[in-house]
């Protein structure tokens, strides 16, 4: 006896509850789905921000905080520490580079960054990738910038373009510093990092800025008068170390921490990672736990239209069993209805997260910098996905239970 | 017509009692019938005399607390219910009073649904007619006569007597051994319910069943081979026919 076909025929006829029936199961497994989707891609993106980094330093603050503004650039430094300082640690025995990083001020809405060229050489994200240009190269003059693949496509930026950089963080700041282009000479890859939504100048770049250049402008442009020497700058914001062996870094992260002249804090960038991760775990719990929630409702709200049609149905059943259907047949009927629902539920839910997938994804990488892949479920979504419909067969087997009970009491009366 | 190639009667009940729960009285009591193969019987009974549950131990839908049920050849006391569910599905084809058909399905799978629970009955309409469907249609055809109707549609559209029709075509398909129709032309106005007496008995002469007919009316009692009353199989001290 084919039951699939009966189930399907009977479904078909309450096509109205049935297809609502499957519409909410869909929205609840895009939210289910959905929100593991976003959990496990933010969680790999935040792990692949850094990479190859042993140490980052900044002034003494917290560790959270000095990974959101070195590596996120998010929030502010306190304090900045000195160059001198700087130099001190990063000529220490071991520390095969260091990256310095000054931080303040904005172009448009995207941070600016003064660095060295190192940074090009040494900066690592994912896994252990090293940054790349699609255009131009990196910055050779003070005046130069390279900007990340996110500033170019959003503000239509190209090698050779004048971009002006405001002081503070503002994009329409009014103390934009008008009378000193930047030239772009860069631009990098795309790394789905927040490298992509930076602007990077040399920190004599960011030393130029903030000089009063009322007596200087004529000397710029005849070239020679700006030098390297007179731009240095007296501090940056933090520093990322890569040493030679990782054996060393308890030791100079030590060193650090107990730095006289100054105090400075250095955080192991994975540590930090994962503290920051475990903050962000609470609101991934709570969203897996509405979404649970969700999927209870759908399911409770499935199991009342099962058992309000049941009454309906004694007659159909009566029928079914003078026909010959054992109880098992009933029973069969009505799991494999709620089975089908439940199916073609997990299955437009999927076919609905894809394609919001597909048509946000740069809508959610741009404002949020996440990129989430269309990839086939993992093993968690998997797991989630086959609980659900499990979860289906048990929600059937109350309406199928009751119908059996009903057809004990009718036998084959159909006068009802 | 009287006859039977086989010696063994087609239902045989025996001190059969039965109660719907175990605090009521008895439905059935001291039970006994006894009907033969090919036999046309007529049982006549007011509503409430027991006629809905004698028809639930005979189908195996229901097993009596005492006594013995032997329905083609099988002892239903024995059986277990999923077998009893099988004796029903291959030998047994019924005709309810009304509401026969399942509402989401068309005129000819409602036909053709005891061949999806019996394989017998599958092969049977396939020996005789090549197909399921084809025989579907052939049934449907000879009850309908000249009325055109699409077998695909839908079946809520069919007036009472066309049901019927559908039902009795459901009930015959696969030529079960017994056909048991419970009050079947109540529903029916007077033309519709010779029409469908005389179509059900041709087919029913055709395919050679039993024909087990329950009824409270005595007007169509003279169509039969034998009249059995109700009274003499439920009440005690019943009568040995």
């Amino acid at each position: 006896m084919n039951l699939r076909l009966l189930a399907w025929k009977s479904l078909s006829s309450r096509r109205s509850t049935a297809i609502l029936t499957v519409v909410s199961i869909a929205v609840s497994v895009v939210l289910l789905l959905g929100v593991e989707k976003i959990r496990v891609n933010a969680q790999s993106s935040f792990a692949n921000t850094i990479s190859g980094t042993d140490l980052i330093v900044g002034a003494r603050s917290g560790s959270i905080q000095l990974l959101l503004y070195s590596v996120f650039r998010i929030g502010n430094a306190t304090n900045n520490i000195s160059w001198n300082s700087y130099q001190a640690i990063a000529q220490k025995r071991g520390v095969k580079w260091t990256i310095p990083i000054s931080l303040g001020d904005s172009h448009r809405g995207f941070r600016v960054m003064g660095t060295s060229k190192d940074y090009f050489s040494f900066y690592q994200y994912g896994q252990k990738r090293n940054l790349q240009l699609t255009y131009g190269k990196p910055f050779d003059d003070t005046f130069d910038t390279v900007i990340g693949s996110e500033v170019a496509r959003s503000l239509q930026y190209s090698v050779g373009d004048e971009v002006i950089i405001s002081h503070g963080l503002v994009s329409t700041s009014f103390s934009e510093h008008k009378d000193k282009p930047f030239i772009i000479s860069g631009i990098l890859e795309h790394t789905g990092t927040p490298v992509d939504r930076t602007v990077h100048v040399s920190l004599e770049g960011i030393e130029a800025m903030h000089v009063n250049w009322q007596g200087l402008v004529k000397k710029r442009k005849d070239g020679k008068t700006l030098t390297e020497a007179n731009l240095k700058p007296d501090s940056i914001t933090a520093f990322l170390i890569g040493l030679d062996s990782k054996i060393m870094s308890f030791k100079l992260q030590r060193y650090i921490n107990e730095y006289s002249a100054e105090p400075l804090l250095a955080i192991f960038p994975g540590i930090a990672l994962h503290e920051l991760w475990s903050l962000m775990s609470v609101a991934e719990q709570a969203l897996l736990i509405i979404s649970i929630f969700v999927v209870i409702a759908t399911l409770t709200g499935m199991l009342a239209v099962s058992l309000a049609g049941l009454n309906e149905r004694r007659r159909e059943v009566a029928i079914l069993r003078s026909i010959g259907a054992s109880h098992w047949h009933i029973m069969g009927l009505l799991i494999t209805e709620t089975l089908l629902l439940t199916l073609a539920g997990i299955l437009l839910g999927i076919a609905i997260l894809y394609s919001v997938i597909g048509l946000s994804q740069p809508i959610i990488e741009t404002n949020y910098g996440l990129f989430i892949p269309i990839s086939l479920p993992n093993e968690r979504e998997f797991i989630m996905v086959s609980i659900l419909l499990l979860t289906g067969f048990v929600v059937g087997l109350i309406p199928a239970y009751r119908a059996y009970r009903n057809s004990l009491a009718d036998g084959m009366s159909t006068r009802l | 017509m009287l006859p039977s190639v086989s010696k063994t009667p087609l239902i045989r009940l025996d001190e059969v009692e039965f109660c719907w729960h175990a605090k009521a009285s008895p439905s059935i009591k001291s039970g006994k019938l006894c009907i033969e193969r090919q036999e046309h019987v007529f049982i006549q009974g007011a509503s409430g005399s027991g006629k809905t549950t004698l028809l639930n131990i005979i189908a195996g839908i229901v097993t009596p607390q005492k006594g013995r049920v032997e329905v083609i050849g099988q002892n239903f006391l024995e059986l277990k219910e999923v077998q009893r569910d099988r004796v029903r599905a291959d030998h047994i084809g019924f005709i309810f009073q009304q509401f026969n058909l399942i509402p989401y399905l068309s005129i000819l799978e409602n036909v053709t649904l005891p061949c999806r629970f019996s394989d017998l009955r599958r092969q049977n309409a396939i020996d005789r007619s090549g197909s399921v469907a084809n025989e579907a249609i052939y049934l449907l055809n000879r009850l309908y006569s000249k009325s055109k109707l699409d077998f695909d549609h839908n079946t809520n559209e069919l007036s009472v007597g066309q049901q019927q029709r559908v039902a009795a075509a459901r009930a015959l398909i696969g030529q079960p051994q017994l056909i048991i129709a419970d009050e079947p032309t109540s529903s029916l106005d007077y033309d519709s319910r010779q029409a469908f007496m005389d179509l059900l008995f041709d087919e029913i002469k055709i395919s050679g069943s039993t024909l087990l007919y329950v009824s409270h009316d005595p007007t169509q009692k003279h169509l039969f081979d034998r009249v059995v009353k109700m009274s003499t199989i439920s009440n005690q001290g019943s009568v040995n026919l």
